[in-house]
């Protein structure tokens, strides 16, 4: 079996709707069990299981989780980030509108484990459906007494807010978000201070994505130890993978981490469509790198993608066939960023457009060796430069397809001096 | 103290400072453009962007703090290499047309690429020419040139807590301007102009008087008299080279001669007439229960903000004009008479620190013959160094001159009106000697100096205690109105001014403005009042003159005509 599921178990298996199906398989035990542990044992178990964040950074949850849980200043916040627009991206949505209640679960756990006292969701705008499902779900947590004062008859107070993302794609990354809940524009802000010691409304603030939130009831109820034997040494557990692109079976699939990617491709994905190659891959989303076909045996890991000077990204794998132009894709992507970018510094509110009109030039076969030089030099600065991960992460397509595609580009610049040759004679 | 390595160097600096501050405590100036050393730290143009050996990408300097072993080198080809393309991309969307700019040779930018040795740009222009918005009497916004520092908005934010100003739009298309696309004059702003004092370009500034004023100075049927204010003396020497704080007053009225103003006289004359008025009216209040406290109302950003903010409290507001006003007025009925000419041709210019001195100039209320306005035209301490530079006067170089006789009389108490405080020591100084009948022991009223936001005091009086506060910039003067409005505060006397430091922080004074040159103009006001003969406002004999020979009485009926005004509920 190449899938494992632990946090999509319950999927096709109950109705989403219904927290007694959720009861039924042993659901809310473990955040009702945790109030029997001490909040030193509960970290442990978070700690040993070396988990780290499923929204894309990869970062280790029990360091977010015990900073937080030393913070004093009250009250504190429990964030749960859906606001998934990253194109390619979609299994967060599939989470919560077919598993809400895990999720709501494992926001629970966390507020224990820190001492939070309020939590937000904040899911994308234009998903409706997620909204209606979760909207539905607390209330049925409520009634059941699992949010609210005294959950779990403990004194212990605990509720869920929904807020819906206005269209942003900036809103996803933490600060932004913390912005457009407080109100504001969704603009980030200079770091330190993080949000863990000063977040929302100045108070601290975890904030993680709603596929890590899902993780924490399975690591609850099958400990740290054996969570950290699941994948490989440097990412435990396992991941869901958005499989989009030209593939024959697209969708979302928990796999544990380690797998190849060819593997997902060929196996979950069914592989390219008949008559097809796979030409290349965009990894996590536009945000991420484009790589070869022949980098497919690379396996799903943290550490492994950091090479692309990027992180795994949510877990996203756009497959592209023989029929896709990289330029096209180039274009695309950083017209997507030229567009999305909040404005707020400099390398990501202007570069992102000039690093857009020299791909233009690519693509219109216009382009000479200063381009070139020049498309280097504005992908790096904007990838060193920005104050967000946006901006760090807005070329690293360009900067991907300059290492692995460079002889595409070298081509374009040589096509427009033979079609000059040509008219010339 | 952590150790820590710059371009190899290997020195020291306090925990918790920033890599900004480290290298410029071991004399490194990392080039910043958001930065600005009184407001938040941004982090916003990345123009401060560093190398700390060990991460992949760059630091901005500003933001960053220190940690023991740091290694930061700020000139390594990769740093150096996104600076120079942060501030092209910058230029590329920035009306770089200099030479037709205000800011030509004074300007961040300018001297940012200048020192970065950007000889071309190697990024396409984009910016587009977009109308200016010339609504406000006060300011002009340049979108052209706005760079997007967001310098701006955190000064009408920070200092202020007006937020007239904010980012809309996203990506390049991002603006900076009020909410909507509103233009300055149809939003509250106060137009005290500390968003063009911060400006690090020629984004937003003063909207100029000087060719009006030229063409008055050039028609020969025009009597042109000027007035210099309290804060001028001690500011305008630095705009024109000289160093920080020099007091200047022989030399600014050298200069106006030679500009070829008829007349050169000091707001610091009328500025004691205000002391006179103004005490008149504490004492009067205090004695009858009148409406307590008094507020001063010598600032008209402050005018201004009540009128909109607090409409409820306008009675507590001194009826008493400005000093700029009681000129203005006097010049065109007292002067005119005296020097019989006729007050139709004779043209009022104030030198003020203050943007929005052109503003109080044109309200409907300042016009004695209620056609024309008391103040014909009104030049910021930046206008008025421009004007010297015109003409090519050798400024540091002039022999100081007097103002002209007779009103040259003024004291001390009218001087320090220029800081914080001022006008509350100099009220003083006259409402306590004159209700004791006899002399001070003591002129300096050390308590109500200094520069924190909100000072409070207790003065005795014959026995009595009197309670007075002073606040600068309309942040904390926002405080204390609300005590008001709440039934909660203590005092008898309050006075406000909008810019932070008083008017030696003026939304007219020279660009780059920080709380340190506030500090050291400050001093010198304080100087200026040392020297003087006179350092009473109700010692000073020519205005007991003026009264004796034309007003009659303190807020006698021809006082009250001349030299009081009133307020308009706004909102």
């Amino acid at each position: 079996m190449l899938e494992k599921k632990l946090i999509t178990k319950h999927i096709g298996v109950i109705d989403p709707k219904s927290i007694f199906e959720y009861l039924r398989l042993d659901g809310y035990k473990q955040a009702e069990r945790m109030f029997d542990m001490s909040r030193m044992d509960i970290h442990d178990a978070f700690e040993t299981s070396k988990l780290r964040g499923r929204g894309g950074a990869g970062f280790p949850v029990s360091i977010k989780l015990m900073a937080m849980a030393k913070e004093s200043t009250q009250p504190k916040y429990i964030i749960c980030n859906a606001d998934e627009g990253e194109p390619g991206n979609f299994k967060d949505r599939y989470l919560m509108e077919n598993n809400p209640h895990i999720i709501i679960e494992g926001m629970i756990i966390a507020a224990y484990a820190t001492g939070a006292s309020k939590g937000y969701i904040y899911i994308r705008g234009e998903y409706d459906k997620s909204i209606d499902v979760m909207k539905e779900a607390l209330q049925q947590a409520r009634q059941k007494r699992f949010l609210g004062e005294n959950i779990f008859n403990k004194r212990f107070d605990f509720d869920i807010e929904i807020r819906r993302g206005a269209g942003s794609y900036v809103c996803g990354e933490e600060f932004a978000l913390l912005e457009s809940i407080e109100g504001k524009a969704g603009r980030t802000r200079v770091k330190p201070p993080f949000p863990t010691s000063k977040g929302l409304f100045g108070k601290p603030t975890l904030i993680n994505n709603v596929e890590t939130f899902a993780t924490l009831p399975t690591i609850l109820e099958i400990g740290g130890e054996a969570f950290a034997k699941i994948g490989t040494p440097s990412s435990t557990g396992t991941k869901l993978i958005s499989l989009s692109g030209n593939v024959k079976n697209k969708g979302v699939f928990e796999v544990p981490f380690g797998v190849p990617m060819r593997t997902i491709i060929n196996e979950l994905g069914g592989g390219p469509l008949e008559g097809r190659k796979i030409k290349m891959i965009q990894l996590g989303g536009a945000c991420g790198p484009v790589i070869p076909e022949y980098m497919l045996d690379m396996v799903i890991d943290f550490d492994r993608f950091e090479e692309f000077e990027s992180k795994t990204g949510a877990g996203a794998i756009i497959v592209m066939d023989d029929r896709q132009d990289i330029f096209d894709v180039l274009k695309r992507v950083s017209d997507f960023f030229q567009h999305e970018s909040c404005g707020k510094c400099t390398p990501c509110r202007e570069g992102n457009l000039h690093m857009l009109k020299t791909l233009h030039k690519f693509f219109e076969k216009t382009a000479t060796e200063k381009d070139l030089s020049l498309l280097e030099t504005q992908a790096r600065v904007i990838h060193q430069t920005s104050l967000c991960g946006l901006g760090q992460t807005a070329p690293t397509a360009v900067i991907s397809s300059l290492h692995y595609f460079r002889f595409s580009f070298l081509k374009r610049i040589e096509d427009r001096l033979e079609e000059a040759n040509y008219a010339e004679n | 103290m952590p150790k820590i390595k710059i371009n190899n160097l290997e020195v020291r600096a306090d925990e918790g400072t920033t890599i900004l501050q480290a290298a410029k405590e071991h004399n490194f100036k990392i080039p910043t453009l958001c930065y600005y050393p009184d407001l938040d730290i941004k982090s916003d143009c990345r123009v401060c962007v560093v190398e700390s050996v060990g991460q992949e990408k760059l630091v901005t300097a500003c933001s960053t703090p220190i940690y023991e072993g740091m290694e930061i080198k700020i000139n390594s080809p990769r740093a150096q290499n996104a600076r120079k393309a942060i501030i092209e991309m910058i230029l590329a969307n920035h009306d770089a047309n200099c030479t037709a700019c205000v800011r030509n040779t004074n300007c961040e930018l300018q001297n940012l690429s200048d020192h970065l040795g950007i000889v071309h740009n190697r990024f396409e222009t984009i910016y587009e020419k977009k109308p200016n918005d010339t609504s406000s009497p006060s300011l002009i916004r340049n979108h052209s040139r706005c760079i997007k520092c967001g310098r701006c908005i955190d000064a009408c934010k920070t200092i202020q807590d007006i937020s007239v100003l904010e980012f809309s739009g996203r990506s390049h298309e991002v603006e900076v301007g009020p909410a909507y696309h509103k233009d300055l004059a149809d939003v509250f702003c106060t137009y005290c102009g500390q968003c063009s004092t911060v400006c690090p370009v020629g984004a937003i500034m003063e909207k100029s008087d000087v060719e009006k004023v030229w063409q008055a100075i050039d028609d020969s049927s025009k009597h042109v008299v000027v007035q210099v204010a309290p804060a001028i003396r001690v500011s305008l020497g630095e705009e024109l080279g000289m160093q920080l704080g020099s007091i200047v007053t022989g030399k600014v009225v050298a200069a106006l001669k030679m500009l070829g103003f008829t007349k050169v006289f000091d707001t610091n004359f009328t500025a004691d007439l205000t002391i006179i008025e103004e005490g008149h009216e504490l004492i009067h209040r205090l004695k009858n229960g009148g409406k307590t406290p008094l507020i001063t109302s010598c600032c008209p950003g402050w005018v201004r903000y009540a009128e909109h903010k607090f409409p409820d409290l306008l009675e507590n507001l001194s009826s008493c004009k400005s000093p700029q006003q009681m000129f203005g007025a006097l010049a065109k009925t007292y002067y005119a008479q005296r020097e019989s000419i006729d007050p139709k041709d004779i043209y009022v210019v104030s030198i003020m620190p203050c943007t929005a001195k052109k503003y109080e100039a044109i309200r409907p209320e300042m016009s004695v013959n209620g056609e024309d306005p008391d103040v014909d035209a009104v030049l910021t301490t930046r206008e008025l160094a421009k004007m010297i530079k015109q003409i090519g006067v050798d400024f540091d170089n002039l022999r100081e001159q007097k103002f002209d006789k007779p009103d040259e009389v003024t004291s001390g108490a009218a001087a320090i009106f220029g800081a914080t405080g001022g006008v509350m020591e100099a009220a003083l100084r006259t409402v306590k000697e004159v209700v004791e009948e006899k002399p001070l022991e003591k002129l300096d009223f050390d308590t109500v100096r200094g520069y924190e936001g909100i000072r409070e005091a207790e003065v005795e009086i014959k026995g009595e205690t009197l309670k007075v506060a002073v606040a600068h910039t309309l942040a904390n003067a926002k405080k204390l109105a609300q005590d008001i409005r709440d039934g909660k505060s203590p005092y008898a006397f309050i006075e406000v001014m909008a810019c932070p430091g008083g008017c030696v922080g003026g939304g007219g004074q020279p660009y780059g403005t920080t709380r340190e040159k506030q500090r050291d103009r400050i001093h010198s006001i304080y100087q200026v009042d040392r020297l003087m003969k006179i350092r009473k406002s109700h010692d000073n004999a020519a205005v007991s003159n003026l009264y004796s020979s034309y007003l009659g009485d303190p807020s006698g009926e021809l006082a009250h005509k001349l030299l009081h005004t009133k307020y308009t509920k706004r909102s």
